[in-house]
Parts: C-alpha cells; structure tokens; sequence
C-alpha cells in the first residue's frame, strides 16, 4: 500500500535567520526513515510519467521502489545507470517542471519528492568508501574542454568505456559551473570535488589553466593524437542591459560576484580576493542565478537584497524552492519592476538604481506575458550595489580559433541530436550548444555525445 | 606548478622573473599577458608579457610591487613555484603594415611597451621610443629600449634622468618638429595614456593604448574588466587589452581601477606585516 499522506515528507533545512548569516548547506537531506516514508507515497504509475519528465529517463519508480524498500543499494544502482552526478542533480535540478512535474501525487496534494530521494541516495552512496575499478584501456584518445557538468558526464562515460581521457580546464579548478556559479550552501563544494575524485579513479585526467583557443586549439588536440574533442565550455559570457550607469562601481555581473565569492572563496575572512561589503544590493534577474547572487549578497551583511524583475511571481523562472528559500531569508521580491538606469554619484559609485512599473499584456514568442512599461511609473531605489543576473551567453573563443565549427547567430555550437558538429571528430553539447540551460540537460548532452564519439571511434 | 628560474630586482619597487611555462611560451606575442596566482588560496591577476623564449620555454613578466598578490609574488624566489600561470591571453598587438611608431611606455608600463619596441624593431619598422618615469631610481630597461629604438627619448618628472618633463612633452617635440608615425602606441598609468591619446588627436595620429584593468578570470566570464570605448562595452580581456586611445573612456577606467583601493591599502598593510615577520 503506498503511503497516502498528501504532503512531501519535510526536509530539514538551517533555519532562516541563522543560515541568512552562513555559507553552510541550506538543506539538511532526508535521514533513511524520511526517505523510507517518501518514497512509500508513489504509486506506480503504469505509464510512468515522471520517467518521460526526466531529461535522462532515470527509471524513477524502480529506484524509487527500492528506496521504500530500503534497499539504497540497489535504488543507487538503478539511478547511476541513467545519471552520473546524482547528489548534483539531486540538489540542482529543478523537479517541479521535470519529473516531479508528472507525477500523479501532485494532481490532489504534492508530487513525490523524488528530488530529494535521489539526493539521500546518492549522499549515503558516497559517505561510503568505494573502490573504483579502472576500466580495461582501449588505447583511444578523447580530449574534453571544460570540466562543468557536460563535460564531467562526458569524460565519465568515456572512461568507463575504457577511453583514454584529458578534460582541459580554463580555470584553477575543475567543476566550471558547479564551482564558480552555484553557491556552497545551495551545493557544497566537497559534493562536486568528490564527483571528480571518482573521474579521477577512472584514470580521467584533468589538466587545469587550459584555455581551449588560446594556449592551444581544439586542432592542437586534434594533431597531438586525441582523435575526437567534445566541447562543453558552457555559456561563461555575461549579459549586461546596456542602460545607463552600467559601469559605475558596484556593478556587478552575477558571473563576477559569483565567481568572487565561490570559486575565489572571497566570503572567507582574510581571502586575497576582494568583495563589496554592500549594504543595499538590487539583483536584477529571476533564475537561479539572481536566487543565488540574492543568497550570497545577504550572507556578506548587506542590511537590504532585493530581487527586481520585470515579470510576475508566476515566471520566475528559479526553482521553485529557491525562491522560497529566499524569501524565508528576508530577500524582497520586487516583481514587474524594470531598472531603466543605474545612477552612480560623483565618484561613480552606484546610489541607486532607476526603475519603473511593468504589467504584463500578451504572451510573447516565449509563451510568457509580455511585460509593459506602466507609463509615468518611474522611482528610484536606494542602493549601493546592483548586481547584474540576465542570462548569459557562449563564449565565442572557441568557435573564433576552430575553423568550419559552424555556430548559430547567437554563438551556440550547431550540432545534430547526437553532439556531433561540422566538424568531423568536433563533439560539443550543454550550455555551449543550448545557450543557459540546467545541469542535467548539460549532463544529458555530454553522455549522449559521450555514446556518439565511441561510435565514431569505433567506425573509423 | 609553474617554477620561477630567474628573478632581478629592476628598481626598488620593480621586478623581472622568468618563469617555466612551455605552453604560454609557445603561443605568446607581445601585448598578450597572462593570469597568475601565486597560491592555492591567491587571487587571480593579469600582468602583461614582458618577454618570452620558445626555445627555452619560459614567459618573463614584470610587475610593481602594489598590492597584496604583487608583494608575495615579489617575495618568492628562484626555485619556488607559482600555482597558476594561465596564457597567452588577449589578443596580442597589431603590427601589421607600421612603418614608423612612435612608442611610449610611462613607469613600469615600459615592461610592456619594451617587448613591443623590440618586434617593431624586429619587423623593420622605424621605431621612436619616449619613456618616462618619476624619478632617476624608477628608470627600468633603458639600454633595452635604447638597443631597439631609432631614436631614443628618456623623461623624468623631476629632471634627475634624461630630460626634465613629461613623455607628451617630449612627443609634442617631436611631432612638431616635423617627425611623422603611421601610429602611437603608449603604454603606462592610465592619466598618461589619457594625455598621449589627447595630444596624438589634436595631430590625428592614430593611438593605441594597453589597458590593464582589474580581471578574474581573463576569458571573457565575468565582466569585470568592462570598458566604454566609442561608447561601446568592450571587455579588455578578449576584445583587448590594445584599444583605440582616441576612443576609450579613460575617467571610467580610471574609477573603476579604484574600486578596491581600501582593500588593497589594508592587504598592503597586512602584507608588509607578514613580510617583516618572515625577514625576523
């Protein structure tokens, strides 16, 4: 009989007013009991909805099963066929417009929270020891650019193939995304480093300070002996809205306030690398990654954050709990709110930004309601920092320094459904082909063009 | 690990190291530079090529000891390794089709402009070098310069080297006495590249300036090195870091270079504290 209580088991988090003032994990997970109970309430479902929500088709009521039935083991086994981060993806994807989308359960009271089942089944995987077995080598050589979550999942899936694989990695350290973008307390660092540890294991070797396109080119690789390269160097180029003021002290781009504070450790005391202590902090965006900058600018002690959207609470498009979150922190919401100029005083530092009042009219080509501008509606907002958090871009140095990598005019690598670009032996997927996007439709990519290049090599 | 095989002291505040860095090395061209950290826990900065030996496999740079990062890195020596050295980045200079440059380098902006004098030089082309620098013990790389230079100006602020004044009035000279340059690369403190490329306008001389803004990354993912030039944002680590002088709104450099100074003056504090306890 499955558990019919109407309501997700509750997961433990930090409470508000104490976790607002740490970068410490925000949610506590599930204990085996939760779990138990949770994963007690699916139905099992004949035609399996959530299986077809989820961008990796994990068999959620198999692991799911298991899970009721204790067996973690055996519901670690069924989710690692499918995804190879799960404790990521447990954490990171956004369940409530994926599998948790589908289920039944939240037809009359709330899904099954399988999000938060597969994160304590990973958590309890790796809070055991394993001995990785190395795989048989096939003597062939793969290059991977870019170590975020296509990339890893590439690398992975090659290397249990027997594959001889180099991941090449702009920056000092391996994760890209997972490092410098999300927050500790939303995904805690050691969670990403013990996914590489275990590519590691699998002989996959990671070669930091490679800036593909400048110290040496995907044709450099191609020559020195790698005979396919995927690409997976994500969507790093930040977007500004080219009003007014942009260039006044205090702004930021969220990549760069981000970047400061996760991957250059800039909250720590005595870090050599600089952050604004800002006291009144606009973040303009409504993804995950304005949740995210939101989170860390309150955490540095600013007294006031504020998110400023131009659209509804319904569009919003962070995850769901995200926003939650950040509400119960004290993040304030100014929703259909669109800044029209960031006005710096006389040593150009930012005083406040200009906005105005927007109501939403017809849906647009995104099937969203477009925004209007509510005429006469001007104000402005004290604040000493804006933060900048409007999507981002790919990174054209790749596509600029590889001849015949036909890209869209956007800057997105063309590939067919399986990674493969214009380039014979050139593979890319995630963020670089898709433009901003989720960890998992990342990981996705990097395991279906993982299975492409093997096909290829073989072929050859 | 990237090792430091030979280090020098150019004047009190400034110095030269070669560094172990074959694939920087291979690629680099004057005008690029690289980022560094000296540790695991060290931030991130860009310092500018100063030199490079294929062959050798080593990338010179050369930088003033000014902040926290520049002051440990100045403190290390021969032997002891750097924790990353990431490059070449940018995009190096233009020399294509110069047959006569005037090339300005102030203070220890003459770290970069010197590699550049030299692949002038190298290329044939007839190359002005006006330096200048504060004061007599600030002057770094002089015979350098002098070796690839048709001619050879040196400039001092307070007269006790070359001649008494400023690398725009010694440009301002030359220009009026009739000397013509296809263009002007100056390469120094931002004020100075200001004044070069007010001076070069008023002659319609085209001028290249080398900006070095604050960086993270160094690959176009931050923004943080944003720059209006021709009222346009550019990001000096891949659309630069050379730009058209005439073009590039120096005040808002200038600003957001100061953006950290409080940090920085309290890092140098904590610094030199650090530094005098190690010489005890």
């Amino acid at each position: 009989m499955p558990n019919m209580q109407s309501t997700k088991t509750e997961m433990r988090t930090q409470p508000p007013k104490i976790r607002a003032k740490n970068f410490d994990e925000v949610a506590l997970g599930y204990t085996e009991e939760d779990a138990k109970n949770e994963a007690a309430r699916c139905l099992h479902c004949k035609h399996r909805p959530c299986v077809s929500g989820c961008p990796v088709s994990i068999a959620i009521p198999d692991f799911l099963a298991e899970a009721a039935a204790g067996n973690f083991d055996a519901a670690y086994d069924v989710i690692s066929k499918s995804s190879s981060l799960p404790a990521i993806c447990g954490r990171v994807c956004p369940q409530e417009t994926q599998c948790e989308a589908k289920c039944v359960r939240g037809i009359k009271g709330e899904p099954v929270g399988i999000g938060r089942i597969e994160r304590f089944v990973a958590d309890r995987h790796n809070e055991k020891m394993h001995k990785t077995e190395k795989p048989e080598p096939n003597g062939h050589k793969v290059a991977v650019v870019g170590s975020g979550p296509s990339g890893l999942t590439c690398a992975g899936e090659l290397a249990k193939m027997g594959y001889d694989v180099t991941i090449f990695e702009a920056l000092h350290t391996a994760g890209g995304v997972l490092v410098y973008g999300i927050p500790e307390f939303r995904l805690p660092k050691s969670i990403v480093s013990l996914e590489i540890d275990n590519l590691r294991a699998l002989g996959v070797k990671i070669e930091t300070d490679m800036v593909i396109g400048r110290v040496l080119s995907v044709d450099d690789l191609l020559a020195d002996g790698f005979e396919s390269v995927f690409i997976g160097t994500g969507a790093g180029l930040p977007k500004f809205m080219n009003i007014k003021g942009e260039s006044c002290n205090g702004v930021y781009s969220a990549n760069e306030f981000l970047t400061r504070v996760n991957l250059m450790g800039a909250y720590r005391e005595g870090a050599d690398t600089p952050i604004m202590r800002a006291h009144r902090v606009a973040v303009v965006g409504g993804g995950n990654v304005a949740m995210d900058a939101a989170r860390c600018a309150l955490r540095l002690g600013a007294d006031e954050v504020s998110i400023v959207y131009r659209r509804g609470e319904e569009e919003l498009p962070a995850r769901r709990e995200e926003v939650e979150h950040a509400k119960e922190e004290g993040v304030v919401f100014r929703l259909l709110t669109n800044p029209v100029e960031v006005v710096g005083d006389e040593k150009r530092a930012v005083r406040a930004i200009r906005c105005v009042k927007m109501e939403l009219g017809e849906p647009d080509a995104s099937g969203r309601r477009r925004p209007v501008e509510v005429k006469g509606s001007e104000f402005e907002l004290p604040v000493d920092c804006v933060i900048m958090a409007l999507g981002t871009s790919p990174n054209p140095l790749i596509k600029s320094t590889t001849a015949g990598l036909e890209t869209e005019r956007w800057g997105g690598i063309v590939t067919d459904e399986n990674g493969a670009t214009s380039r014979p032996a050139v593979y890319a997927g995630g963020d670089a082909v898709t433009g901003a996007a989720t960890v998992i439709l990342a990981m996705g990519a990097g395991k279906t063009a993982a299975h492409a290049i093997d096909e290829y090599i073989r072929s050859k | 690990m990237y090792e430091i095989i030979y280090k020098r002291s150019l004047n009190p505040t400034v110095v030269e190291m070669k560094i172990a860095a074959p694939l920087v090395a291979r690629r680099a061209e004057p005008g690029q530079f690289v980022i560094i950290r000296t540790d695991e826990h060290g931030e991130r900065i860009p310092l500018t090529v100063a030199d490079y030996d294929r062959e050798a496999g080593t990338v010179t740079i050369i930088f003033q000891l000014v902040g926290a990062t520049t002051m440990k890195l100045g403190a290390m020596e021969v032997g002891d390794s750097l924790a990353d050295f990431v490059g070449p980045l940018g995009k190096p200079t233009e020399t294509a089709g110069l047959t006569r440059v005037a090339v300005i380098g102030g203070g220890v902006g003459c770290a970069i402009a010197f590699p550049v004098a030299k692949k002038l030089h190298e290329l044939g082309v007839t190359v002005h070098s006006v330096v200048g620098f504060r004061t007599r013990e600030l002057v770094i790389l002089e015979d350098e310069f002098r070796s690839v230079s048709d001619l050879f100006r040196l400039m001092s602020d307070d007269g006790t080297a070359g001649e008494h004044g400023l690398v725009t009035d010694a440009l301002r000279a030359l220009i009026e006495s009739g000397e013509k340059y296809d263009e002007v690369i100056a390469i120094g403190p931002l004020p100075m590249m200001k004044f070069v490329s007010l001076l070069t306008k008023q002659y319609g001389i085209k001028t290249v300036v080398s900006m070095n803004p604050i960086m993270i990354d160094g690959t176009g993912m931050c923004g943080c090195c944003r720059l209006t030039v021709g009222g346009q944002m550019k990001f000096a680590c891949v659309d630069g870091p050379d730009f058209d002088g005439h073009l590039v709104d120096f005040d808002e450099a200038m600003s957001r270079g100061s953006m950290y100074r409080s940090f920085e003056a309290e890092a140098r504090e904590h610094m030199c504290n650090l530094l005098a306890k190690g010489d005890e």
